[in-house]
Formats: C-alpha cells, sequence, structure tokens
C-alpha cells in the first residue's frame, strides 16, 4: 500500500483524459517513482522514438513514501526519452508538487500525443480538464505560477511548469516546481514544451493514507528522523551550508573541474563557497543566504534561500531580482563559478535565479558556456558569432548576459541552448564538449575522484552524480572509506551505489538522506508502508531491475558499449595539481570488470542470461 | 502547570511534519488540507510561519457558537469542538480574528487546534523546535535568556 493505485492518463491529441488502475505486479518489481515509470516508459514507448515527437511520452511520478511522514518523502520523477542525450531520461525534483500529487490521490500522471494549441493541466482530487494556455506561453515558470494562482483563486495550488527556454527548444530546459524546485536534468522541460503542455496545477485534498502497517511506520520514521538530525552531515553540514558545504572540500581534493575541466583547483574557489554564502555583504551587511529551507516532508532542509546584493551591476536597476529566491545549490555553484572561472557569488545567484525563473538545467547551461568560452578563446568562435559579447572565461558579464539570452532563447543564447556536445560539434571542436552521451558533466573532476570517472560513463542518463553518488564514499567515507585515486573495487562500489540509488529514487524518498541513511534504514519505512515484503535484499534487487531495464532501453535506442566513455581530456590529460596531479582518469581498469558483474557482454550489450534473472520485458 | 504552543517562526523550514502530524492525529492519514497548524510561505521574503489557534481565554468562537459547541478543557486550556453539538453553522469561522476556526466540507463540523489533548504533534514532530510546548506563564523565557547571555557577554567584554 502506500500507493494511491491510480494513474492519470492524458491524451493530450484528442484531450481525453481517464483513470486507470496502476499495475501492481509491476509495483511489487519496481516499487514507484522512477523505477515503476520506467517500467511503464518502455513497455508503451519505441526506444527508437524520436524524443520530441508526439510518440514520446512524458511520465510525473510519485513513490509510494511520497507524502507521507516520513523524512524526505516529498520527491517526484519525470520520465521520458531525452531530447539531449537520447537516453532513458529520469529528473527528480522536490519541493511540495509530488506530494499535492499524492494527496489528490494519483501515484502517475502520463501524458501522451501532442496538444494542437497551448494548455496547463488542472487536476483538483478526481476531477482533471485541460485548460488554454495560449495566454500563458512565452512567460516565465514565475510569472506562468502567479497567473495560475490568480486564475483559480487558489493559494494552495502547487504547480509544475516550463519557462521560455524549454519553449525556444533549449535542449537542457527544465520542470520547475513551486518556483524554484527542478526536475533539471536531461531536457524533461524540452519533451513538455514539444507536447504544447505549459503547466501541470494541482490541489489535493484526500490526503496519503494506505499504510500497510501505520504504526509501526509512525514509529520506524520517527526513529529514523532521530537518525539523520544525529548525523553530521545531514544533521548539521547540509542544514548550515546545503551543498555548497561540498566546494571547499572539493576544491582542496583537486577534484574541482575549472574552465571547462582544463583545471582541477579553482583559485576563487572561496568565493562562490557554502561558507562566503555566509559572510555579510559590504554594501547592505546581509549575507547571501537568508535562510534553509525544507522541502515537503524534509527534516534535513539542505535548500538555500538567498538574495543578491541589489547594488551589483547584474539586478541593479531590475527590482524584480531583489527578493529571495532559490539560492546556489553546489553542482549549480560550480557550473556556473569555477567550470565558467566566474567567481563572483552575486552573479551566479542571480544567473540561478533566471535558470529557475525561465526552467534551465544551471548543470548544462554552465558547462555549455564554459565550452563556449573556450571556443571563443580558442578563436573558433568570436564577437561576430556572440552578438558582442566578450565571452572569456571569468567574466560575470557574459556569464549574466548569456544567461539573460539562454533563458529567453534569444540570440547567441538558442546556440547554447544547443548544449556543449551540438554546439562543440558544429564548430568543429567535439573534443572541448565534456559531456558523457551528451550530457554535461557535474561538479567532481574523475581524475580525482576515480569512481566518479566510472559513474559518469555508465549512468544511463548521461554524466551525472546522481546515479551513483561514489563522493559519499571516496571522499567523506560514508559508509565506508575508499581512496579516491584507487581504481580497484570501484565497479563493485559503483554498482552498489547505481541498484541502492535506484530503490531509493523509486521510493520517494531524497538521495540526499543516503548520507545518514542506507537500505537498512530505508527498506523497514518502506516495508511498514507497502504491501510486500521490502527487505533490504529485495530493495537492492529491485534497484539493479531498474538498471538493468533503464540500460535495456538505452541499447535499444541505440546507444553502445562505445557510449560508455568520457572525454579525452580526462582520459588523456593529467591533473596539473593536487593530490590527483599527474593522473587522469583510468577508466579502462573500471570498465570491463563492471560489464562483468552487471552481466553485460564484453560490448557492454545485456545476455540473454541477465534479461532472464531480472525478468524484464521481452 | 499549563502549557502553551510557542512558535518561533526563525526555526521554520517550511517541512510541514507538523501539517501532517497533525492531520495523522485528527484524520488518521497525512492530509495537510486538513491540518489545523498551517505554515505560511513567504517566498520573497525567505520565511516560513506556522500559525494555528492560540487559545484565547475569552475565545470569541466559543462566545459565538449557538449551541455552546465549543467548550474550555480546564485541563488543557484549549476551546474544544463537540462535535456531536456542532451543527456546522460557521459562525466561529466568522468570530475568530485570526482565521484559525475552519469548515471541514467532508464532515459537516468546524475544525481547530485542540492541543492535542495536551500532547500536540506538531510540537513532536517538529525537526527544528520551531514548534514548542511550554509553560504558559513563561513563553519568553527563551527569548530572555538569549539576551541575557547576549547582555553577560557585553558586560564581560568590557570587563
Amino acid at each position: 500500500m502506500a500507493w494511491t493505485k491510480k494513474i492519470l492518463r492524458v491524451n493530450l491529441t484528442d484531450g481525453v483524459i481517464s483513470a486507470e488502475p496502476l499495475n501492481m505486479e509491476w509495483a511489487q518489481q519496481y516499487l514507484g517513482q522512477r523505477g515503476l515509470a520506467t517500467r511503464y516508459f518502455v513497455e508503451e514507448v519505441d526506444a527508437q522514438v524520436d524524443a520530441l515527437s508526439p510518440d514520446n511520452k512524458f511520465i510525473m511520478a510519485t513513490g509510494p513514501l511520497t507524502g507521507t511522514m516520513a523524512s524526505t518523502g516529498g520527491r517526484y520523477s519525470c520520465i521520458t526519452k531525452s531530447p539531449l542525450t537520447g537516453t532513458i531520461a529520469c529528473s527528480n525534483s522536490g519541493g511540495f508538487f509530488g506530494a499535492e500529487m499524492k494527496n489528490a490521490g494519483w501515484d502517475m500522471i502520463i501524458f501522451e500525443g501532442k496538444s494542437p494549441t497551448p494548455v496547463y493541466l488542472y487536476v483538483e482530487d478526481d476531477q482533471a480538464r485541460l485548460i488554454p494556455a495560449d495566454d500563458l506561453w512565452g512567460k516565465s515558470v514565475w510569472a506562468t505560477d502567479e497567473e495560475i494562482h490568480k486564475k483559480h483563486q487558489d493559494p494552495q495550488i502547487r504547480i509544475a511548469c516550463i519557462g521560455r527556454a524549454a519553449e525556444s527548444g533549449n535542449l537542457f530546459a527544465a520542470v520547475v516546481n513551486d518556483l524554484h524546485r527542478a526536475a533539471g536534468r536531461s531536457g524533461v522541460g524540452t519533451v513538455l514544451a514539444s507536447k504544447n503542455v505549459k503547466a501541470v496545477a494541482l490541489r489535493g485534498t484526500r490526503g496519503v493514507g494506505n499504510i500497510k502497517d501505520m504504526k509501526r511506520f509512525i514509529d520506524t520514521t520517527f526513529e529514523h528522523k532521530k537518525v539523520l538530525a544525529a548525523n553530521a552531515v545531514t544533521g548539521a553540514g547540509l542544514p548550515t551550508y546545503g551543498t555548497q558545504v561540498l566546494m571547499n572540500v572539493i576544491n582542496e581534493l583537486g577534484a574541482l573541474p575549472t574552465r571547462n575541466m582544463r583545471e582541477v583547483r579553482f583559485e576563487g574557489a572561496h568565493s562562490v563557497s557554502g561558507e562566503a554564502m555566509h559572510e555579510p555583504r559590504a554594501s547592505d551587511g546581509k549575507k547571501n543566504l537568508t535562510r534553509n529551507g525544507g522541502c515537503f516532508g524534509c527534516t534535513i532542509a539542505c535548500g538555500r534561500i538567498s538574495s543578491v546584493d541589489r547594488t551589483h551591476f547584474s539586478v541593479k536597476d531590475k527590482p524584480q531580482y531583489w527578493g529571495n529566491s532559490g539560492g546556489l545549490e553546489y553542482e549549480a555553484a560550480w557550473a556556473l563559478g569555477p567550470d565558467t572561472g566566474v567567481d563572483d557569488l552575486d552573479a551566479l545567484t542571480y544567473v540561478n535565479f533566471l535558470c529557475n525563473e525561465d526552467g534551465l538545467d544551471p548543470i548544462s547551461f554552465g558547462s555549455t558556456v564554459a565550452a563556449a568560452m573556450e571556443l571563443f578563446e580558442d578563436g573558433v568562435i568570436t564577437t561576430e558569432q556572440t552578438g558582442g559579447i566578450e565571452l572569456k572565461f571569468g567574466s560575470a558579464e557574459a556569464l549574466v548576459k548569456i544567461a539573460e539570452l539562454t533563458a529567453r532563447g534569444e540570440g547567441f543564447g538558442k546556440e547554447i541552448g544547443l548544449g556543449s556536445k551540438r554546439l562543440c560539434e558544429k564548430y568543429g571542436r567535439p573534443e572541448l564538449s565534456m559531456t558523457v552521451k551528451g550530457q554535461e558533466f557535474p561538479a567532481y573532476d574523475p581524475r580525482g575522484i576515480q569512481g566518479m570517472g566510472l559513474t559518469y560513463a555508465t549512468s544511463n542518463r548521461g554524466a551525472c552524480h546522481l546515479r551513483s553518488y561514489t563522493v559519499s564514499s571516496e571522499v567523506l567515507g560514508i559508509p565506508i572509506k575508499t581512496d579516491p585515486l584507487a581504481t580497484d573495487g570501484k565497479p563493485e562500489l559503483v554498482i552498489a551505489f547505481q541498484d541502492a540509488t535506484a530503490a531509493v529514487d523509486s521510493s520517494g524518498l531524497c538521495i540526499f538522506s543516503t548520507f545518514a541513511w542506507s537500505l537498512d534504514n530505508i527498506a523497514p519505512q518502506i516495508d511498514a508502508a507497502c504491501e510486500g515484503d521490502w527487505s533490504v535484499e529485495k530493495c537492492a534487487e529491485v534497484g539493479a531491475r531498474i538498471w538493468q531495464l533503464e540500460r535495456d532501453f538505452n541499447m535499444r535506442a541505440g546507444l553502445t558499449g562505445a557510449d560508455d566513455t568520457l572525454p579525452k581530456r580526462l582520459l588523456k590529460d593529467a591533473a596539473n595539481v593536487g593530490p590527483a596531479e599527474g593522473k587522469v582518469c583510468d577508466l579502462g581498469a573500471m570498465l570491463p570488470k563492471y560489464y562483468e558483474l552487471r552481466g553485460w557482454t564484453t560490448e557492454g550489450q545485456l545476455t540473454p542470461e541477465t534479461r532472464q534473472r531480472y525478468g524484464l520485458p521481452s | 502547570m499549563q502549557k502553551s504552543l510557542h512558535i518561533d517562526p526563525e526555526k521554520c523550514t517550511g517541512c510541514l511534519q507538523c501539517e501532517m502530524a497533525c492531520s495523522y492525529e485528527n484524520e488518521g492519514i497525512f492530509n495537510p488540507s486538513k491540518s489545523r497548524i498551517k505554515v505560511f510561505t513567504f517566498h520573497d521574503e525567505g520565511r516560513f510561519v506556522p500559525y494555528t489557534c492560540t487559545q484565547c481565554d475569552e475565545a470569541w468562537c466559543m462566545q459565538a457558537c449557538p449551541v455552546d459547541a465549543i467548550v474550555l478543557n480546564f485541563v488543557t486550556g484549549a476551546k474544544d469542538i463537540l462535535n456531536d453539538r456542532c451543527v456546522g453553522c460557521k459562525v466561529c469561522t466568522i468570530a475568530c480574528p485570526f482565521g484559525t476556526v475552519n469548515y471541514n466540507t467532508a464532515t459537516g463540523k468546524v475544525i481547530k487546534c485542540d492541543l492535542c489533548g495536551g500532547d500536540p504533534k506538531c510540537a513532536e514532530a517538529c525537526p527544528t523546535s520551531a514548534i514548542t510546548y511550554i509553560d504558559a506563564n513563561a513563553t519568553g523565557l527563551e527569548r530572555m535568556r538569549m539576551w541575557a547571555a547576549k547582555t553577560d557577554t557585553q558586560v564581560s567584554t568590557h570587563a
């Protein structure tokens, strides 16, 4: 139980909305959210589909613990085929939207087809309808959110929507919910735009029940909140500094990718760190960070709520940006800062606001700007292409201008919207794109953290830290400390993290809980809520099954083992400083063993035995 | 000793654990829309403010009720709704200056905070102690202590 056992299916082509029961056999095999939605997706969509065609589908899915009192139980995911990578896309978000979907009585919403004109979906418990959104098309996320609340005269509606970036065809556009939480990666917002869906607005008053053993659930979730509170990372580090607690740590380690990953340490890291967000600024004595905020049900509350210095060049004539909004998280701060060489905290915060306002993935955006900066410094592109912008590493002015253009899909921002891979290919320098399977890297240099190299290379959605965050083990020693520079044991480590993460992502809980919780803590919470036996072993097996299913989809989509690689820069150019000095990422020492342990051929294809072992659909 | 709910918005992160605890205690499921305590988000200001019934001594809701369905609980000091008397006229929702009494369309009765009979679940669930249940005669004690500490520091720096 804990599932509502109901799916809302929205056929956009003919405007028909229907309810159907959740496939409970699949729920036992794939749990919910990421896993279960992927099972539906592979059943219903041809892997070869053009991601931006009406034949692609788009699923918003919650987990069984979404909307419950389990700490961090507020997550939902967007599952579709990615226009950026051509792989399965699965982007996870917090905020309050996911819990509202459960409160309205739905486990998932499946969008299919394409609406002839712009619409938004409005759901109030059992009632769902498509409403014309011609007047909202062309508006930002923030304006759309305001308009929909006004139109329904209901401040309690929770809204997820796309901004102008997605409408312009930007390939890394996000779906933003609750103004500043995002299903950020892989261009899921672009898919929603291709279907003419501007927003999904929800109001749920039914509540979340269906808990298998309520007393046990209350007891176990209560006990596990204490574990989070007592842990140094989830009880102190994250609430105080957010994920930005990592900026100085990773920089010290010589694993902070800098200036399009040419270097591994950034001289300006402190200026854009979590600590810097606590320092009073000269102009008004206020800190960048106003306070921390929690997503639905989260007792960690790592979220940053920040403001930009009103006297800063980026906003001094724009009072609409003087208030508070979602501040810098580590990956965004890295992509917008060290990777572009910009050390101006206010510029980064403002650009992060723009990413929220118009729905951009700040990781892909920053990383693509970094690649463009290298193209510019190499003379491959000039002010002629950029429209007069001196696109130099370290230029806050250039970063701000290019962000404004990209958010609205104007000028050179249209080219940035192609993503780093297509941009670098277009200008004949594909080797400058720091991507795997077309998706830009996050903030950990795999020369200094070897396990992350294997993580990136094998991630089912292209370069991503959230598929197996071995930084936990290799840097923070969670659950056990491993040597970040060693490759031995990393295939096993990556697989364990990948499987556990897939299970957590399918439960409705947040992966950040795993700084303190392992499956030993999470399985009992799932088991108290969900019918069936949810032991640690079963959760790990479900995670492995999800991983294999995603991989199987990608292989059917036409990817091969050759796509499980890294840019040459990381494989050939050694780190220039720090503990990893002289080292490259030794992917070759890890990948064959990884394939073997996964039950794949030396070409990275699933063997028939592996397919059978996990009961994958034929 | 009578206790009262004490709310410190500075500490609130907006996680809604209180709303879930409240709705679970009163409705048996997790349903923030039926919570007697509400957390308000002021996005531009970056503030979260939990708000619920303060249990007025001269409770306007109680005085306005035409069927005496709102009664003083002598143990907790709460103004409790007697469901078998409430006729759902909603006059109390108009009388309350703070909006903390609300009508529940599912039951045809009004709902408000009753301090969970002296063991408020919102306070128990709050991860940051933004909501506490403390001596009703000394709700300012913690703030006094904080300022006392500052005052003391100033004295010692000047010494």
